[in-house]
């Protein structure tokens, strides 16, 4: 829904290029004052605009309008527009109908929302979708090639991994990435792996279980 | 069996009471399977055997829905996405209790992308006053942080947000009080002006509405069985306990919400829910709608455990704004919202004392509890002493508590995991003073014939067997100890059950029911008994639930939905098999009579023809389809078999010097009638544990006295087990007949472990450290304290 509350902002420019590091922004996202974070933004920027200073040089800034932003998911290129605060979670949520990863906590203590960013799971509710740029984005909709199953989800199936299933996507990602990193884990590794992802219904030992199984099939 | 299935089902619907009675498996095999006689029905499908006799039914079929969860598929509630769609926020109250003066929604209606503004006029989920006019003012009465105001809908999630700050509230603040003990206290500020009363939801909780409250004591709510005056006199030994257990909240991992479109002639709502009947019932009744202008629809829900019943605030408000905007709104709550305003389990203070005679008969059972639900009622907690051990006689007093802090509802089990945390830790105490093994206390006082048999696994297992009956036994800082406890739940049969099911001209197979499955696995299981009655694999059958425009199903708590639905399912089933079998038979060359379903195949009980594929029979259908509905037939004998439950053995280690507890093994020996898919069941026994272990160590809603909030209102700060506290969980499954039904199922969500997992670990710490801790959760703190208490710490 590109659609947005403020007033686009002239200093817009597309983000092409990745963001090292922590951004300002996503150090106040992370800091999980949202609201507050975007009035605090306003109030930087017309304290700007009433003094005179400009951006330090070197720095783009974007914001706080919808800017386009260039994404690649799941084997596809996406240029959305959207404001910059946009959570990569949100982006691909709400933009992109990507809808596997789950929203739960909103503040990264539960991983519901993991996905890979080059193959390292992360909380995309804590990334800032303009820190996505640049790399390959794989959400559970794309973890499998189109029209398969990915080793870890068949186990999950086989094993009953899962009840009501809405951490099941973070839980898959995050296994299937240990998997990536560490084909000979043990349960110990496994629960390390899902050490973050929270699991209402109480169906660890199999999560536990069905890695283990996939890990040896991968391997066979 | 009748050779007139739908002249008889008829007769059944119209009232008549043709009866005919059958031979029916009841007991454990193994250990006291026999035959017993019941009447029901004529039209009654033939009696199932035992599971080791059957196909598909009782055995392991891969959950119904599981690749869709697995892939990311599954859409749920907080997935729906609708053309034009609009973002609700909430707007909650900031102080604790607080007459509201004015609230004024002008900025946040200005607000760009903002389509709806909508303020509260009645907050559903807290107690009502027995007077309302106690109530005055133009605004509900705020009686907890975290109360909705108001809710803004916007053309973004952000928009929504910023606006929904700029609602300005004015409050003219109440004394408020958050604390159990001080609201007990005459003179306590009082939550509400009056006597109030809140009544369980679908899923149960809620309190007795017919009881005197003073000041912010609801209660008590009193319950005798003969003279424990006289009880305590025949005792030999009396033990007693202080017993003191904290708020936990739900925590489900998808918040509650709704998607709301409110079209001309039709509101549709996506909901987060445990029963879409429930939903539809209370917006048909908010909104002065007719059912049938109601739909509601769950396709995949994201955990309720006794939370999600009804519409209500996000369901009535979302609703609301949909019919004044004209646009789909969705409105999910935040996680705060979610620990804040939509239910948790009630705390309990509970003092229990037991009388009993040397041989361990039970001469007395007294019970005093109070516990709060906040400004809701349902912390009564007796359940267990009441219904777990005979005695001669029981005393039960059970008090709510109002405190200002958000209502309870129905949590998994209401009461028992508090009441069995008391009752089981005083009945091992008191196998400690009769210098009683624990099994053959219970073996004295426990005549349950499925018990006994639990209890009989238990006692040759590995894990009891390797238990030291001197406790603190251990030489070291951390010390191993095992315990075990009992759970009960009852069979509670809904007769809102019915489902369709459909046989295509094509051979494919569907069943429709508004049933919801809440990740206990009821789309999987109806699946079973149609390939059980048809003679095809579970996996050719299209499971169509979720959605009022189904025939009515049960609200899913109290597990009931097992129980109440697979019998009407089962006998749709049979009854569209014989019709289908009445349609092909002539084109077969034979009667229906003569033919059977089996392994994909219509055969011949004569040989009068070759067997034949069930798809080429279908083809021979007059009509593209056949169906039958069928509702619930009540229990064959209601007097027999209420209870089912459990024994679960834990095995702990306690690090004397850092108080910390950890649960290593468990045992849960479990039975729920007949089990219907073995590994689902597991799982949801695996959760049952999984939840009671983090109820009893870790989870605790944290209010501050001086402002009357919540201070970990998140899944950080409050505490819930994860990957790296989880115990090596081994689940025996009994099968326990108890000839009821057609399918004779059982439930399992309550009774599964979380009942008595707190006492078996509470038990396992006094065997381990041969100090009792009678308060959760049991953090290091506790323990250290306990230990001190105790002696062991200097």
């Amino acid at each position: 829904m590109p659609g947005s509350a403020l007033p686009p902002s002239s200093q817009d420019s597309p983000a092409e290029t990745a963001r090292p590091g922590i951004s300002r922004r996503g150090f106040l996202k992370g800091a999980g004052i949202t609201a507050a974070s975007t009035a605090l933004i306003e109030g930087v920027q017309s304290l700007r605009a009433e003094t005179g200073t400009a951006a330090p040089p070197g720095v783009t800034e974007l914001g706080p309008g919808p800017v386009p932003v260039h994404l690649h998911v799941n084997h596809a290129e996406h240029i959305l527009n959207i404001e910059p605060r946009t959570t990569l979670a949100e982006a691909l949520r709400i933009e992109l109908g990507l809808t596997g990863s789950k929203i739960v906590c909103d503040r990264g203590v539960c991983s519901g929302c993991t996905v890979w960013l080059d193959k390292m799971p992360v909380n995309s509710c804590m990334t800032l979708a303009v820190d996505a740029v640049g790399h390959h984005v794989t959400t559970i909709e794309g973890l499998a090639p189109e029209g398969g199953v990915h080793p870890v989800q068949a186990a999950f199936v086989r094993h009953d991994a899962m009840q009501c299933g809405f951490c099941t996507p973070g839980m898959v990602m995050s296994c299937a990435a240990l998997l990536e990193h560490n084909p000979h884990p043990t349960e110990h590794d496994v629960r390390q792996a899902v050490s973050g992802n929270l699991c209402r219904c109480g169906t660890y030992p199999k999560v536990f279980s069905a890695t283990l199984d996939a890990a040896g099939e991968r391997r066979a | 069996m009748s050779n007139r299935p739908i002249e008889d089902a008829l007769l059944a619907q119209a009232g008549a009471t043709v009866q005919k009675m059958a031979e029916m498996p009841v007991g454990v095999p193994g250990y006291t399977l026999h035959e017993e006689r019941r009447k029901m029905p004529v039209t009654e499908p033939p009696v199932w055997p035992i599971n080791k006799d059957l196909q598909y039914v009782g055995h392991t079929a891969p959950r119904y829905d599981g690749p869709e969860k697995a892939s990311g598929r599954a859409r749920y509630t907080s997935d729906v996405q609708l053309p034009g769609m609009l973002y609700a926020k909430f707007v909650n109250a900031t102080v604790p209790h607080a007459k509201v003066l004015s609230v004024d929604t002008s900025a946040a209606e200005k607000y760009p992308g903002v389509r709806g503004v909508h303020v509260v006029q009645h907050v559903l989920g807290p107690a009502e006053l027995r007077d309302p006019a106690l109530d005055q003012g133009r605004y509900p009465v705020v009686r907890f942080a975290g109360q909705p105001i108001a809710a803004v809908a916007a053309i973004t999630p952000a928009a929504a947000e910023e606006a929904a700050a700029l609602v300005k509230v004015r409050y003219e603040k109440l004394a408020f009080v958050v604390d159990l003990d001080k609201a007990r206290e005459p003179g306590a500020p009082p939550v509400f002006p009056g006597p109030a009363d809140a009544e369980g939801s679908a899923g149960g909780g809620g309190g007795p509405t017919d009881v005197h409250q003073t000041g912010n004591i609801h209660g008590p709510s009193i319950h005798r069985v003969n003279d424990t005056a006289q009880g305590f006199k025949d005792a030999d030994v009396v033990v007693e306990g202080h017993y003191v257990t904290q708020v936990q909240t739900h925590s489900a991992l998808e918040t509650h919400g709704v998607v709301a479109d409110w079209k001309p002639g039709m509101l549709t709502v996506w909901a987060s829910t445990q029963g879409t009947a429930s939903v539809r019932e209370e917006l048909a009744g908010f909104f002065d709608l007719p059912m049938s202008q109601v739909r509601v629809i769950t396709e995949f829900m994201g955990g309720g455990f006794g939370a999600k019943f009804g519409a209500g605030n996000p369901g009535v408000v979302a609703a609301a704004l949909s019919k004044t905007t004209g646009a789909p709104v969705r409105l999910m709550l935040d996680r705060q919202e979610e620990h804040l305003s939509v239910g948790n389990r009630p705390s309990s203070d509970q003092n229990l004392r037991i009388g009993a005679k040397k041989d361990g008969t039970l001469t007395a059972i007294h019970l005093v509890s109070y516990g709060t639900a906040g400004c809701g009622t349902g912390a009564g907690c007796a359940g267990p002493a009441t219904n777990l051990y005979q005695y001669a006689s029981l005393h039960t007093e059970e008090n709510d508590v109002f405190i200002n802090a958000g209502p309870a509802s129905a949590m998994r089990a209401p009461g028992h995991p508090q009441g069995d945390f008391a009752l089981e830790q005083t009945i091992d105490e008191l196998a400690v003073k009769l210098n009683m093994e624990p099994i053959d206390l219970r073996d004295r006082i426990d005549n349950h014939p499925v018990r006994r048999v639990e209890r009989q696994i238990v006692r040759e297992s590995a894990l009891w067997k390797s238990r030291n009956p001197v406790a603190g036994a251990d030489k070291g800082p951390v010390k191993r100890g095992v315990g075990l406890a009992q759970s009960v739940w009852y069979r509670f049969v809904r007769m809102n059950s019915s489902a369709e099911v459909r046989v295509h001209r094509d051979g494919s197979l569907e069943v429709l029911s508004a049933v919801q499955d809440i990740g206990s696995g009821i789309k999987t299981v109806l699946a079973q008994i149609l390939a059980e009655q048809f003679g095809v694999p579970p996996s050719q059958i299209a499971v169509k639930v979720g959605d009022t425009n189904y025939p009515v199903g049960p609200d899913s708590g109290g597990s009931v939905t097992t129980l109440s639905l697979t019998p009407a399912v089962r006998d749709a089933a049979w009854q569209a098999a014989q019709k289908f079998l009445a349609e092909v038979a002539p084109a077969l060359g034979t009667s229906p009579q003569d033919l059977v379903l089996a392994d994909g195949e219509v055969r011949s009980r004569s040989g009068k023809m070759q067997p034949i594929g069930f798809r080429r029979a279908a083809a021979k259908m007059t009509t593209s389809q056949i169906s039958a509905q069928a509702r619930r037939v009540p229990d064959y004998d209601p007097s027999k078999y209420l209870t089912y439950g459990g024994v679960d053995v834990a095995e702990v280690e306690v690090d004397t010097e850092l108080g910390r507890v950890h649960v290593r093994r468990v045992l849960s020996v479990h039975d729920c009638g007949r089990p219907m898919n073995p590994e689902q069941t597991i799982s949801q026994i695996n959760g049952g544990i999984i939840q009671g272990i983090s109820y009893t160590l870790f989870e605790d809603r944290l209010l501050d006295p001086n402002y009357g909030l919540m201070v970990n209102p998140d899944l950080d700060l409050y505490k819930i087990a994860g990957a790296r506290e989880i115990p090596q969980i081994d689940v025996r499954l009994v099968e326990a007949y108890i000839g009821q039904s057609s399918t004779d199922a059982s439930g399992i969500g309550e009774a599964a472990g979380v009942v008595s997992i707190g006492a078996a670990v509470g038990n396992a710490v006094y065997n381990a450290v041969g100090v009792r801790v009678r308060r959760t959760p049991m953090t290091p703190a506790v323990v250290l304290a306990a230990l001190r208490q105790g002696g062991t710490l200097a």
